[in-house]
């Protein structure tokens, strides 16, 4: 077991290398795919010191919930957005800062969260705290900025809860 | 079969430019700095995303074979649009912003980038020693 942990160090980012690198080869074949195995192998195996703990997956499948709704919310605060941009009087804006509490404790659960909030428009995550408890979101339009802190805890970061901790 | 590939081809570039223009508005028409950055981070997600499933679409119908670089293109995307509109957003924090300006942080005591340890306290702005 320590042998295995040792040669795959970090097993999904194995089995994500060999996929991307299929996806870069553009077609499917024995070569490229065992080529890709042997990257997906040597990458986590050499850049092991920088990530040393193993993220906890408690499931993994839920992680394509979470990616479909993300996008469907991608497209909903597109189009939200243009219209703000397009109609909307700069003088009627209401921007705001908000600070989310977060009860996420993992690093890489943490940047997921951070990365939602930033591709999903209409908000941007700039900052943590010092103690890496809260996150400080920028958003383009909130005349309510508790609503949009209960919405992110309650739509992203209660999934990330089921999937990572 | 053809002439409705064209047709989705047509609707996903016209939806990726109408985005992609709408993002670059933004960034003439909003008038603070944090709300601009939220015109590039729009124009990666649809815009992109639009040209990209065109792309897709055209290499099955003209080409034969189905593409998976665009889907890549997008992975790589979601990567680094978020890095990049952080960094901005820290840059900003740091030169404009003072703890008072910001909401509090919570229990913790600063927000990370206004956290400068004391022996680097000598090379930082005086916006940052609030």
């Amino acid at each position: 077991m320590r042998l295995l942990s040792r040669i795959f160090p970090h097993p999904y980012l194995t089995g994500l290398l060999t996929l991307v690198w299929l996806l870069l080869v553009n077609s499917f074949s024995l070569n490229s795919l065992l080529f890709g195995f042997l990257l997906g192998i040597v990458i986590p195996f050499l850049t092991r010191p920088y990530w040393p703990d193993r993220p906890e997956l408690r499931h993994p499948l839920k992680i394509a919930g979470y990616i479909l709704i993300a996008i469907w919310d991608i497209i909903v605060a597109n189009v939200t957005v243009a219209r703000i941009v397009l109609f909307k009087r700069n003088a009627d804006r209401h921007p705001a800062w908000i600070c989310i509490p977060m009860e996420l404790r993992s690093p890489e659960a943490i940047t997921v969260l951070a990365g939602t909030i930033t591709l999903t428009p209409g908000t941007v995550s700039a900052d943590l705290s010092a103690e890496g408890h809260f996150l400080l979101v920028h958003c383009l339009d909130a005349p309510d900025p508790e609503a949009v802190r209960d919405e992110i805890k309650d739509r992203y970061e209660r999934r990330l809860m089921e999937i990572f901790e | 079969m053809e002439q409705v590939l064209d047709l989705l081809i047509t609707f996903f570039l016209v939806i990726g430019g109408v985005f992609g223009l709408v993002g670059s508005f933004g960034l003439i028409k909003l008038n603070d700095p944090m709300s601009r950055l939220h015109a590039p981070t729009k124009a990666t997600t649809l815009g992109v995303g639009g040209v990209l499933i065109a792309s897709m679409l055209h290499a099955y119908a003209y080409e034969g074979h189905l593409s998976w670089h665009e889907l890549l293109i997008t992975l790589f995307l979601f990567l680094t649009a978020p890095i990049t509109a952080n960094f901005i957003a820290k840059a900003h924090i740091h030169r404009h912003e003072t703890p008072g300006t910001l909401p509090l942080a919570g229990g913790d005591r600063k927000w990370a980038t206004h956290d400068i340890p004391p022996e680097d306290q000598e090379a930082a702005s005086p916006a940052d020693r609030g």
